[in-house]
């Protein structure tokens, strides 16, 4: 059986409660929207780049505690990181979300973000936790539209 | 607490005498288990459990009576086609409409609705013309009015609501206009519970001469239906949300309306005659009615209504309410909680949200328990926009239900405001 602790851990509350880099970057380099239609959920990413390096990374929305943390703990996660760098962060989260990758048994980059492996027991949330990762992507991507989780 | 009487108490102390614990063993999944914990399905709004005599019903006409309607000489097609007709006399008995030609089988409320906004858009709206519905519609009852509109340049008129979630009346007096072709309102909103007050609003749009489509998908399993004491034009209903199958629905229409209308999809069975030269439409109902239709859908509604009326539209509605009031006062007293849609005329939905905890994360927490509530925007954006929430928790109730479960609840989020403390 699924462990509520195990989705809600207190790391994860405290960014639902104070999200880090929660704020617009003026003139940013690349603002991009996500948006999950069956909930609701919203945010608009915003980076800038030094070279190849992100250089700042920042968010607003709205969600709720799991779409909103992840987004935290994102931005934190990838800043200083190359395009490339954070490109590997996505697939790892993405897989260990999706339960195809356990960060106890398998060499990955994760670190604190291995806190969302408890994701992968709740199939109805993973779209809240990769939400703004997919957003992240695109950006890199430099897809112009927003994007979607569906 | 201990001064609320157990409704599952077998001297029958609920107020609408209903024998609910014979009820719950008539519906064979609420005997499971979720995640160890009973099954408390809250979600009735969204779709109904359904009794084992639906269940049966349908096996029923698969294993005796299987065959094309409308088309065969051969006894089984012959019995499929009484089964299919016989479901129509049951849904205009229970709606009272005036014939069974008034009746027309749809895949849902949803497909209902569509039905009317193509075809009498087709027929009566014009560029410039208007229509009117309201800000607590299922998106349902939006869109379909809204791609006529693109269609044809007309324009969408909204009835506002106030902070109660209750239509303001003289708000709708003041829409209505020369150019009003038709005006589309639920009976009772998904999101807040609220039962319009569909009579006065008829009334009044007759006396503009305009007609009036009520989306009754969630007030035909709660209440009693009477379209000729109610006087709409048009009436939507859904199978699956009134212990039928899903994919089957009904559109009732007045006689005089459906018969100006012109079909909106071709195909067998709604034709009299077809040649390259000139095709003649069936009568009504057929002419809406392309195609094989959901046969076992029409079968499995018709058990269900039987169903429902052995029990009584009447006890049901006074149950469903005995438990909406419990559990508004039980739920509306929990620190925190804020309910959404206090209507003074409701039917048995509590939407409500909790602090500034997401519906989503609420809705995870309770389904641990094994409580399934609806969470989220209820496919009724403009609703939630208008409360100025992202979404609510929806439980909606059925007669199947138990204050015990609403207690049930109740400690759900006492866990919720834990672990969100």
């Amino acid at each position: 059986m699924a462990d509520l602790s195990e989705l809600y851990q207190q790391v994860i509350l405290d960014h639902n409660r104070k999200p880090r880099n929660f704020r617009v970057i003026e003139n940013a380099d690349r603002k991009q929207e996500g948006f999950n239609p069956l909930c609701g959920d919203q945010l608009v990413l915003y980076l800038e780049f030094e070279g190849d390096v992100i250089k700042d990374v920042a968010f607003q929305g709205s969600g709720c505690a799991i779409s909103k943390a992840a987004a935290s703990m994102m931005t934190a996660a990838v800043k200083g990181k190359t395009r490339e760098e954070a490109n590997v962060l996505f697939d790892e989260f993405h897989r260990m979300i999706k339960g195809e990758l356990d960060p106890e048994n398998l060499p990955n980059h994760l670190g604190r973000l291995s806190i969302f492996s408890g994701v992968r027991e709740f199939p109805a949330r993973v779209k809240c936790a990769s939400l703004s990762w997919h957003t992240l992507r695109a950006a890199l991507a430099g897809s112009p539209a927003s994007v979607s989780t569906e | 607490m201990s001064s609320v009487p157990k409704i599952t108490d077998p001297t029958g102390t609920n107020s609408a005498g209903l024998d609910v614990s014979k009820i719950r063993s008539d519906f064979p999944i609420l005997n499971r288990e979720v995640y160890g914990h009973p099954l408390v399905y809250f979600d009735n709004a969204a779709t109904s459990q359904k009794p084992k005599v639906v269940l049966d019903a349908i096996e029923n006409y698969y294993t005796q009576a299987n065959a094309n309607v409308h088309r065969g000489v051969h006894f089984l097609s012959q019995l499929a086609t009484n089964e299919y007709e016989g479901a129509r006399a049951v849904v205009k008995k229970f709606l009272n409409a005036a014939d069974t030609s008034e009746i027309i089988f749809t895949r849902g409320a949803t497909e209902s609705i569509n039905l009317v906004a193509q075809s009498f858009g087709q027929r009566f709206v014009r560029e410039g013309d208007e229509i009117i519905i309201s800000t607590m519609e299922h998106h349902s009852n939006i869109v379909p009015w809204q791609l006529l509109c693109e269609r044809t340049g007309a324009i969408l008129k909204v009835i506002p609501i106030n902070d109660d979630g209750e239509l303001i009346l003289e708000e709708y007096e003041k829409l209505l206009s020369p150019r009003t072709k038709i005006v589309a309102v639920g009976h009772v909103s998904n999101a807040l519970g609220t039962v319009n007050p569909v009579k006065h609003i008829i009334e009044t749009a007759h006396a503009h001469g305009v007609p009036v489509l009520l989306d009754g998908a969630q007030a035909a399993p709660h209440l009693k239906v009477d379209v000729r004491d109610i006087g709409c034009d048009f009436y939507a209903i859904s199978s699956h949300k009134m212990c039928g199958p899903t994919g089957f629905g009904v559109l009732y229409g007045k006689t005089e309306w459906l018969e100006q209308l012109p079909p909106w999809q071709g195909g067998g069975d709604m034709i009299a005659t077809v040649s390259f030269e000139k095709t003649t439409y069936n009568v009504l109902p057929y002419k809406f009615e392309a195609g094989t239709p959901h046969i076992e859908g029409a079968v499995g509604l018709a058990t269900a209504i039987n169903y429902l009326e052995g029990i009584g539209m009447d006890r049901i509605a006074a149950y469903e309410h005995e438990l909406l009031d419990y559990a508004t006062e039980l739920i509306g007293s929990i620190r925190g909680v804020r309910l959404i849609g206090t209507a003074r005329e409701k039917a048995a939905v509590l939407s409500f949200t909790v602090n500034d905890v997401h519906p989503h994360d609420i809705g995870t927490i309770l389904d641990q328990e094994g409580i399934a509530v609806r969470a989220g925007h209820h496919c009724a954006q403009p609703v939630m926009t208008r409360f100025g929430v992202p979404g609510t928790v929806r439980a909606s109730f059925a007669f199947y239900n138990t204050k015990e479960e609403i207690d049930a609840l109740s400690s759900g989020l006492e866990r919720v405001l834990e672990v969100f403390s």
